[in-house]
């Protein structure tokens, strides 16, 4: 006899536990990305890596034999290069950041209805090859171009020459034509992240903010800033990370005594016989010294969180 | 009189809107009004959307500027005054709570820009009166609607200022916990006397919390009173029909004597006070509110006095336990509420031919030419 209280019999006819089976699809879906990182990334920095301590020429072949001392090389020889590198890069990034918040700002909250096309005004530009643009900026710098007559006709131009921002009384080919050109190369860079994280605050918390005795220099400072910090950071880093590498507008708008360490990376590379391990070098340790900088920036700024 | 605080504002004072205009356009928003709030009341500004309501109170914190008018608090003009000038904060419908800032911060906010570096004790208290000590550690995100919604008037509270705005505060919470911060607010404003000014079209909301409600209707105030007065003597077919429900019967006037207006209406003879007439010739509406109606089988079952409209029939029967609802329809065509407490009357069934009756003195007159439909609409709007 069974009564209601009795505990169920126990099933013994319960489906068979049934072994997890692996699923193999994300591994699938993301074995042609690792393939590429691998061939395209992995293998080319560890070339670089070995390369950067072997011996040897072009004829003979190189040797690995660990000589340690193209870094010493790589260092102590090409000191203005990565002085340069690094300046014209910081100034580009500072430059930039000062061009884009206000343009950002701008379209995310007064652009309305024409956001989306300003946006791609912001864009448009670099539809065009990198290399044209760049060369654009020789005849925008040219000697009897408006920009140099402006200067010369506001006497500016002794006083950039006087601080060594130009050179003569050229524009062309002095480290202000340089960091001209990479600050128009760069600067959409610096905008998108700006915009997208600068769109997406709350209007109405700059209403909470005047509400609150905040002027709107305070408003900005205490509530619109700190929020657009990931796109400060963002676009920062947009821009100092492919502009401390770029050689191009140092090479197309600079002269000899605007070098940087690309320049010196592709002379090795291309023009000397025995100069990959030393170039080689000089990449790496541009490559530890942006990831130093860029890491410290990143935890200077207190923004983990945020990225 | 007024005194002035540590900071230098003056304090006291009523909040004056003088000629307050707001054109945007050629629509204009608010349209020449004119209003008092007396100091430490609980106001409230209550229409349906788009009724000018919201720019009233924009105008009042100076995120909005009117295009004409004059705003005062006490004898102080603020019209052009920035708002992070004026004594007045805010407590925005969807909150606006910094997200960068934990909650102690957001709470602090207020005082810290005005230069006060000791606000520890000021914010702890405010946290306190809104029962959320516990969570001055977290960030707005990690708090519930209603947690922020505190949050929010402990931000603007913590300010003291001389008038707080709420904008639809309680829009975005849910029906239990909107009854219970409705009392929490009241609570919170008895304790502080402040004077609060409440932007809602939940009439419900408002009735609850306000000493005085303006009913507000294409930028003008259609009527200004306490909430019982409001609901007892509206003053048009859209306060009639917006603040709780009316039954509108048109009818036209026959006579008055005694301080009593006869009328006539569905071919019937009906009586209503005079003074609680806004006009006593002519066409006029004959209002009164469902739960004042009764209904019987018999015209013997009306008491004398009493008015009485036959004819009618049963054509819906809502038994809610507290009360059932009818709607009766008359040879007309129209149909009439009726809102019976349950005392243990029979429940007519729909299609019964029925009597409805009523106290004539409950209810009221209204100026016959209004669109008897005004309000009805904006009422479910505003519920939807």
């Amino acid at each position: 006899m069974t009564t209601l209280t009795e505990a169920p019999a126990p099933v013994e006819e319960r489906a068979p536990e049934r072994k997890p089976r692996r699923n193999w699809t994300p591994w699938v879906l993301l074995l042609p990305g690792l393939l590429w990182l691998t061939v395209f990334f992995l293998v080319p920095i560890l070339t670089s890596v070995s390369a950067s301590v072997q011996t040897g020429n072009y004829d003979d072949g190189f040797k690995l034999t660990w000589h340690w001392a193209n870094y010493q090389d790589a260092i102590t020889k090409f000191g203005t290069q990565y002085y340069h590198s690094l300046v014209y890069s910081l100034i580009t990034t500072v430059v930039c950041l000062a061009l884009a918040y206000p343009v950002a700002y701008f379209i995310a909250f007064k652009g309305g209805k024409w956001k989306t096309l300003l946006m791609a005004l912001v864009i448009v530009p670099s539809f065009t090859s990198f290399l044209i643009r760049t060369i654009a900026w020789k005849t925008i710098l040219a000697d009897n171009g408006t920009v140099v007559h402006t200067l010369n006709s506001l006497h500016l131009l002794k006083i950039t020459t006087a601080l060594g921002w130009t050179v003569g009384n050229h524009v062309l080919a002095s480290p202000a034509a340089v960091v001209c050109g990479m600050v128009y190369n760069f600067l959409p860079f610096t905008i998108l992240p700006l915009y997208t994280s600068l769109e997406k605050i709350d209007p109405r918390l700059h209403e909470a903010g005047a509400d609150l005795y905040c002027s709107p220099f305070k408003t900005w400072r205490r509530i619109t800033l700190p929020l657009s910090m990931p796109g400060v950071i963002g676009g920062t880093l947009l821009t100092f990370i492919p502009a401390v590498g770029d050689y191009i507008n140092a090479q197309l708008l600079g002269n000899p005594n605007t070098t940087v360490v690309g320049q010196r990376i592709e002379d090795l590379f291309l023009r000397q016989t025995n100069g990959y391990p030393v170039g080689s070098a000089m990449s790496v340790v541009m490559m530890v010294g942006t990831l130093v900088i860029v890491m410290t920036y990143i935890w200077r700024a207190g923004t983990e969180d945020l990225l | 009189m007024s005194s002035h605080d540590v900071l230098g504002r003056t304090e006291g004072g009523d909040l004056r809107l003088v000629g307050l205009t707001k054109r945007y356009g050629s629509f204009t928003a608010v349209d020449d009004l004119s209003l008092t709030i007396p100091q430490g009341s609980f106001f409230a500004l209550l229409g349906a959307s788009g009724c000018g309501k919201t720019t009233t109170l924009r105008m009042i914190s100076g995120l909005e500027d009117p295009t004409i008018g004059q705003i005062f608090l006490g004898e102080q003009e603020v019209t052009d005054l920035k708002p992070y000038r004026r004594p007045v904060n805010t407590v925005f419908q969807n909150y606006a709570l910094f997200p960068h800032l934990d909650i102690f911060e957001n709470v602090a906010f207020g005082l810290r820009r005005r230069g006060l570096k000791d606000v520890k004790k000021s914010v702890t208290d405010m946290l306190d009166l809104v029962e959320l000590g516990h969570l001055a550690k977290r960030k707005p995100t990690q708090l519930s609607g209603g947690q922020q919604q505190r949050i929010a008037l402990a931000r603007a509270l913590i300010n003291q200022p001389q008038v707080l705005l709420l904008d639809e505060p309680l829009g975005a919470l849910d029906l239990k916990l909107r009854r219970q911060m409705q009392i929490e607010l009241k609570r919170i404003q008895t304790e502080v006397g402040l004077t609060f000014v409440h932007v809602t079209h939940d009439q419900e909301e408002a009735m609850t919390m306000a000493d005085t409600i303006a009913v507000m209707n294409h930028g003008r105030i259609e009527q200004l009173g306490s909430p019982a007065d409001l609901y007892e003597n509206p003053a048009t077919t859209f306060v009639a029909n917006f603040l709780g429900q009316s039954n509108l019967i048109p009818a036209s006037v026959e006579g008055e004597s005694d301080g009593v207006v006869t009328v006539s209406a569905h071919g019937q003879r009906l009586k209503v006070d005079a003074q609680r007439c806004r006009s006593t010739s002519g066409k006029i509406i004959l209002g009164v509110r469902p739960e004042k109606v009764q209904v019987a089988t018999d015209r013997g079952e009306v008491p004398a006095g009493f008015n009485a409209l036959t004819g009618g029939k049963v054509v819906d029967t809502s038994f809610i336990g507290v009360s059932t609802q009818y709607l009766v329809q008359m040879p007309s065509g129209e149909e009439l509420s009726v809102f019976e407490q349950n005392t243990g009357r029979a429940i007519q069934r729909p299609g019964t031919e029925v009597v409805v009756y009523w106290d004539p003195s409950q209810g009221f007159g209204l100026e016959g030419s209004q669109d008897i439909e005004a309000g009805a609409e904006a009422d479910e709007e505003a519920a939807a």
